[in-house]
Parts: C-alpha cells; sequence; structure tokens
C-alpha cells in the first residue's frame, strides 16, 4: 500500500539523478562522490553489526541479565541514547587517547555508530519480545525447555518478524547517522562534497548529487526490508 | 590528572554560555518544525493529488536524508541564489525543516484518528474547511499527539551539535575550541556528554509527566493513539 508512492518516487529521483548526472557539470564530480559513497556504505555495514551485535546483548542483559549485568546495559542504553551521536563520536575519538587508546578513526566511527544505534535497537528488541503473547512463554514451560532454549527456538523468531519495521527505520537513521564521521576525517560521501565544494565552488551541484545518493541508499534500505519483512512473515502466518 | 578539577571550573562559564545558545536553537528549530509540521501534514491530507503527492514526495525526501547535509545545503546553497543566511539562523531552518517532516507523520497520526463523523457533521453544520480545521479538528487532534511530538523535541535536541559543523557558537564547537586551545579535550568532551546526558533524562521526565496528565484530562481511557 505505501510501498506505490515509495516506487513512484524512486523511479521520479532516479530519472531526475541520470537526467542531472548526463550533465557535463555535474559529470566531474561524480567519481570522487562515488568512493565516497563507498565509505558511507562501509561504514552503513560494519555500524549495522555493531548495532545488531550491541542491541541483542543490550535487550538479553536488561530483560534477563542478573543484578550488576543488568545496570551495565540500562546504563549502556540510558547513556547512548541520552547524548547526542555527534558527541559520542567526538568522545570516542578525542577522549578515548587520552586514556592510551588510539583507534583509527575508521573503527571510532563504526563503533561509535553502531554502539548508538545499538542502544536504540535493544530497545526494539525488548519491545518486539515483550509484544509475543504470554501463552508462547508458558506453553514452551510446559514442554519443559529450559529457558535460553525457548527463547532461542520460540520466543526470538516470532519476535524477529515485529522488529523488522523498526529496524528498518534504524538502518536508515544509521545511514544518515553516517554522515556525522566526515567531522573526524573520514572522507566519506559528505566529507568529499565539502572538500570538492571547497575546491570548486559549485554548490548547488554537489550537494544535490550527494542528497540524491543519500536518499537512492535509503529507499534502497527501505526495499530491502520491505521484502525481508514479507519473506519473514510468511512462515509465521503459516505457523498461525 | 586523567580529570582535573580546577579545568573543569575554568571552562564551566563558558559551556553554560554555549549551553544557551544550545538551548536556544533547539527551541526555535522545535517552533518551526511544529509549524512546519502542521503544514506538511494539511498539505498531505490534501484531496488533490496535485497537492497531495509533490508533499508527501518532499517529506519523504527530507526525512531520508542526512540533516548534516541539509544544514550544509541552507548554509551554502541558499547564497548561490542570494539568500545569504547567518549561521544560527541557517542552522535552525535545516533542523526546523527536517523535524518538520517527522512531525508531520505524527500530526497525520493524530488528524487520522479523528473519527469521520467529526467531518461529517462540519459539512452538515456548513463550516468551511478551514472553520472545521481550526475549531474542530486540530483541537482534538493535537493533545493526543503532544508526547510524541515531546519525543522529537528531545531528538532535536541531540541533533543541536551538529551545528558546530557550520561554526555556531553552541555546546559543542564551545568544547572543541576550549579543547584545542588547551589541548585537553577529556573534560570539556565529557562535560558536554553529561549535559546531554543529564537534559534529555530530565526532558524524558516531563514528556512523561505531560503524557500522564494528559491521559487524565482526555478521560479516554482506551489510550489516545
Amino acid at each position: 500500500m505505501q510501498l506505490r508512492p515509495l516506487a513512484v518516487c524512486a523511479i521520479i529521483f532516479f530519472t531526475a539523478g541520470l537526467a542531472i548526472s548526463s550533465f557535463a557539470g555535474f559529470r566531474e564530480f561524480i567519481p570522487g562522490l562515488l568512493e565516497g559513497g563507498l565509505i558511507t556504505i562501509q561504514i552503513t555495514l560494519g555500524g549495522a553489526v555493531v548495532a545488531i551485535v550491541m542491541a541483542l546483548l543490550g535487550a538479553m542483559a536488561k530483560m534477563y541479565g542478573i543484578g550488576p549485568i543488568r545496570w551495565i546495559a540500562v546504563a549502556y542504553i540510558e547513556v547512548f541514547r541520552g547524548t547526542s551521536a555527534l558527541v559520542q563520536l567526538f568522545w570516542l575519538f578525542f577522549v578515548l587517547p587520552h586514556f592510551g587508546i588510539v583507534l583509527d578513526p575508521m573503527t571510532v566511527a563504526i563503533v561509535a555508530l553502531g554502539l548508538n544505534i545499538g542502544a536504540y535497537g535493544a530497545e526494539v528488541i525488548r519491545g518486539a519480545v515483550n509484544s509475543v503473547p504470554r501463552g508462547q512463554w508458558e506453553a514452551s514451560v510446559a514442554l519443559n525447555m529450559p529457558r535460553a532454549l525457548s527463547l532461542r527456538r520460540i520466543i526470538l523468531p516470532q519476535a524477529f518478524v515485529a522488529m523488522i519495521p523498526p529496524w528498518g527505520n534504524l538502518f536508515i537513521e544509521l545511514l544518515k547517522a553516517t554522515a556525522l564521521v566526515s567531522l573526524i576525517t573520514i572522507s566519506d560521501l559528505t566529507f568529499r562534497a565539502q572538500q570538492m565544494n571547497q575546491i570548486t565552488f559549485r554548490t548547488v551541484e554537489i550537494f544535490t548529487i550527494v542528497l540524491i545518493v543519500y536518499l537512492a541508499l535509503s529507499v534502497l534500505i527501505t526495499v530491502g526490508m520491505r521484502t525481508l519483512e514479507t519473506f519473514a512473515a510468511r512462515g509465521i502466518a503459516r505457523g498461525r | 590528572m586523567l580529570w582535573d578539577w580546577n579545568y573543569v571550573w575554568e571552562i564551566m562559564p563558558a559551556l553554560l554560555r554555549a549551553s544557551i545558545v544550545t538551548v536556544q536553537a533547539t527551541l526555535l528549530g522545535f517552533v518551526l518544525a511544529a509549524v512546519l509540521g502542521l503544514i506538511f501534514a494539511i498539505l498531505r491530507m490534501s484531496r488533490s493529488n496535485w497537492i497531495s503527492i509533490p508533499t508527501a514526495g518532499f517529506v519523504e525526501f527530507i526525512r531520508s536524508t542526512p540533516v548534516l547535509i541539509q544544514i550544509f545545503f541552507v548554509f551554502f546553497v541558499f547564497p548561490e541564489f542570494g539568500i545569504v543566511l547567518p549561521a544560527m539562523v541557517a542552522g535552525v531552518i535545516a533542523l526546523g525543516l527536517h523535524y518538520g517532516t517527522y512531525c508531520s507523520e505524527v500530526y497525520r497520526a493524530g488528524l487520522e484518528n479523528i473519527p469521520r463523523g467529526q467531518w461529517e457533521a462540519s459539512i452538515a453544520l456548513n463550516l468551511s474547511p478551514y472553520i472545521t480545521f481550526r475549531d474542530i479538528i486540530i483541537p482534538q487532534a493535537i493533545p493526543p499527539v503532544i508526547p510524541a511530538l515531546g519525543n522529537y523535541l528531545v531528538a532535536l535536541f541531540k541533533e543541536t551539535p551538529l551545528l558546530s559543523a557550520i561554526a555556531v557558537l553552541e555546546l559543542m564547537q564551545t568544547a572543541k575550541i576550549l579543547g584545542s586551545e588547551n589541548f585537553r579535550y577529556v573534560e570539556p568532551m565529557t562535560l558536554v556528554g553529561g549535559f546531554f546526558l543529564v537534559m534529555s533524562i530530565v526532558a524524558a521526565a516531563g514528556i512523561r509527566q505531560v503524557e500522564a496528565y494528559l491521559n487524565r484530562t482526555l478521560r479516554n481511557p482506551g489510550g489516545a493513539r
């Protein structure tokens, strides 16, 4: 239902992008920007992996952890949701070296953004797990399943379907947040755009292309997540 | 050695002054977002496809591109068309526009929750569309979505450090300058992080209060959303 306007938008922007990229004025910027785009994609993918791992750990620790482990998880989630992504990025970039931990900017970017999105993701996972009906837990107790097993085999697969749409939003947030890494000297799409802007002063062309590239990437994420959702929901629908 | 309290007290006044700029940017941006969001939401609900589809496309476009680029766009591209804005104004416009598109989705949910009968009753009473919106629909649609808008206020607040990229002297930029003057980043960065954390937690608690208050006053046991 919502896919149609999306597809229309995608087609319009794609044709607009094609038209724009065929102008000579735009063409000279495209190779450099695409190189930057590659870095952006790398950080998004790396950040997504970190985010998923941290979200799972965070959510499990917050829901089922004992005392101190739970507090750590709660503190992690609150701190990373409560402060800006940029502050976290700068903190890891500028402050960690004072403690003797020197990471290269790329690692800082992936870790910082992954931790940030992971904190939001932990709450998403918690919500999704809580949305699984209680009867499922009770049934697995009745079947004499250990807690970990019922979580892994019964609860999480069902929660998985519920958490796909919010994760799609989070991945788009992550993609948009990667623009921040240009401020810690990584030559991603945004950084390249600024660099070229300072050299050529062709501001309108450069920033328009950049916006279109980001849009294309986020439409890609949306379409990918929709597809995943259809696949994941199919098995569940049959089960009920 | 790692944490120097004297340095903390030395930089504190500058950071507090900067935090005022941060709060100003947040509030101005949010007022803009709240107004633009309502306009987008109403335009998107328009019965004419010529209005609703371009609005929807614009909203989706803004929503799915990074706000940092939009800040650069307003700051660097607008001057090419003769609109030269100070950094602060450009930043507030970009943030307001970006969050306006988020708010428009919130308003849309509120507007779509109004029962059809309210529209039909206003038509039956021969009210003009403008009067219907102003006196019937908006007063019912807005209060239930205030908590959701509050969440975006906090989110907007956490985006204000982006303004440091166009050299607005807000908290982050001040911390960076202090850090580079003294070659000590630990204290300013940590203080900025702490400031944001405290403000977000306080704001989130405030939103919960408002939510509880609204649930009581709206007398809507089924839940407003």
